[in-house]
């Protein structure tokens, strides 16, 4: 498409970019991010007990748990972005939701890898065709054709129109797919928090839901501290690109 | 809005009965799903009769987004959109029109195909046909809805052949769960037919939210 070429040209010189804030924030992030992890590993490896029937295995838990959370707060986050972009139409939006459904991606990848690690040993299968992994899955791959949607060729606003509809329709996808393949096969994961139906295998240790939840905080200060360099590394991208067409400009006049 | 739609879909519906080009396809294709089907599944053998239902969901699938990648495509590469942008009426209307010529052809694909598929591999309904043509139309109805919402997405890459099933086969995991499901009920074991029912009403929820989700957004696909 001729049209959009000479729109690419046209719509570049233009800069809008969000100062990059204070390195007060980072540093806060930083901080609070290498501290609560800390405390993170000294909650999992000596304040939790060791669990009866799986043993050290189930300490894995710790890390399965804040990372399928982070993910899912990383692709609400995208899907609040997206819906802010979609209104105001400032950059910075677009970017914000781009670089969390990045962090969300790898951090469903962590998910998807050490569910079956610890899956082989608690239900003594790699794999199981059940609700949450299945959604998980399915989230994966929605957020892997989302990160394509911004692959694609063109100027970025129009990238960014896109990827957003698609977040907003992707995330709404999600509660769908769990509920289809909820009602479709439920057979292993326990629930842990709350009044399960059969209350086998539900439950958790005081110990372990205090390390569970030092956990999560680390996990959610990690995901805020990359969220943050990842927006500002985004911004620093798109002014070297900003840069470099004006080089270019001025070498070809 | 209803008219321009209907006008929109005539246009294709026209343009398709001159070349005949995407229902052509569609329905050869369809048969070569059969054909690698038959390799896949020994069509003697009797646990065959098992797969059948599932099938026919991914004949139509995969000779669906054949047809949904062509409709909007096309518009791009004869730089017809902007026409049908300036023209005056919604995007949605353009949606709307797209999405009625895309499911009446995925209907004609599937008038052909499924009674060949049957004839086949010597399947006999022992369910309820009735039941069996409602299933076709949900959920046909819903994978061409969000098909045609993300070819219309897709459309503005160069590589939307690739692009387009990598959004649609997540985002319809639902639907194909729910028919596949509702399908195999209803051809073999009646007596479910409540499970069937709840399967179904899953897939007309699903229809009806993302109808509604794709014509509210589907003007900010379809900007310039």
């Amino acid at each position: 498409m001729s049209m959009n070429l000479e729109r690419e040209k046209a719509q570049l010189p233009m800069v809008d970019l969000a100062p990059v804030r204070s390195s007060v924030i980072t540093k806060l992030l930083y901080g609070g991010m290498v501290v609560s992890m800390l405390a993170a590993f000294y909650f999992i490896f000596m304040y939790a007990e060791i669990e009866k029937t799986m043993g050290a295995v189930q300490k894995i838990f710790y890390m399965h748990v804040p990372s399928a959370w982070v993910a899912f707060l990383a692709f609400f986050v995208t899907f609040v972005f997206s819906i802010l972009f979609l209104v105001k139409r400032k950059r910075i939006f677009d970017t914000y939701a781009y670089v969390s459904a990045e962090i969300g991606v790898v951090f469903t990848a962590i998910v998807l890898t050490t569910g079956p690690i610890w899956a082989k040993s608690s239900w003594n299968t790699w794999w199981a065709w059940e609700p949450r992994l299945t959604t998980t899955l399915i989230l994966f791959f929605l957020f892997m054709a989302y990160l394509m949607v911004r692959q694609m060729d063109g100027v970025w606003d129009k990238k960014a129109r896109l990827a957003a509809v698609f977040g907003i329709i992707g995330f709404a996808d999600v509660p769908i797919v769990f509920f289809a393949i909820r009602w479709w096969q439920s057979k292993f994961h326990p629930i842990v928090f709350g009044e399960g139906p059969s209350q086998q295998g539900g439950g958790i240790a005081p110990s372990m839901l205090v390390a569970l939840l030092v956990t999560i905080t680390a996990f959610t200060f990690l995901y805020a501290y990359i969220l943050h360099k990842g927006v500002s590394f985004e911004n620093m991208r798109i002014k070297v690109g900003h840069y470099k067409e004006k080089l270019r400009e001025r070498l070809e006049n | 809005m209803l008219r321009t739609a209907l006008t929109i879909a005539k246009k294709d519906i026209y343009s398709e009965l001159r070349t005949k080009q995407v229902l052509g396809t569609m329905i050869i294709f369809a048969g070569l799903v059969i054909l690698v089907l038959s390799f896949a599944f020994d069509p003697a053998n009797n646990t065959t009769k098992a797969v059948i239902p599932g099938a026919v969901w991914i004949i139509i699938v995969f000779s669906g987004i054949l047809g949904l990648n062509r409709s909007l495509v096309s518009e791009q590469r004869n730089d017809t959109m902007h026409g049908l942008l300036v023209a005056p009426m919604d995007a949605s209307s353009i949606y709307l029109g797209k999405f009625l010529a895309n499911f009446s052809m995925i209907l004609v694909v599937e008038l052909v195909s499924i009674p060949f598929l049957f004839l086949l591999f010597d399947f006999k309904i022992t369910g309820s046909i009735l039941y069996f043509i409602l299933v076709l139309f949900v959920g046909s109805f819903g994978f061409i809805a969000i098909g045609t919402f993300l070819a219309a997405l897709a459309s503005n890459s160069k590589s939307s052949e690739m692009l387009l099933p990598l959004l649609l086969f997540p985002m319809t995991s639902p639907v194909l769960i729910g028919v596949t499901q509702a399908t195999k009920i209803i051809l073999t074991n009646m007596e479910k037919l409540p499970t069937a029912i709840a399967w179904l009403q899953l897939v007309t929820a699903y229809d009806v939210i993302f109808f509604v989700l794709c014509f509210l957004l589907i003007e900010y696909v379809l900007e310039v």
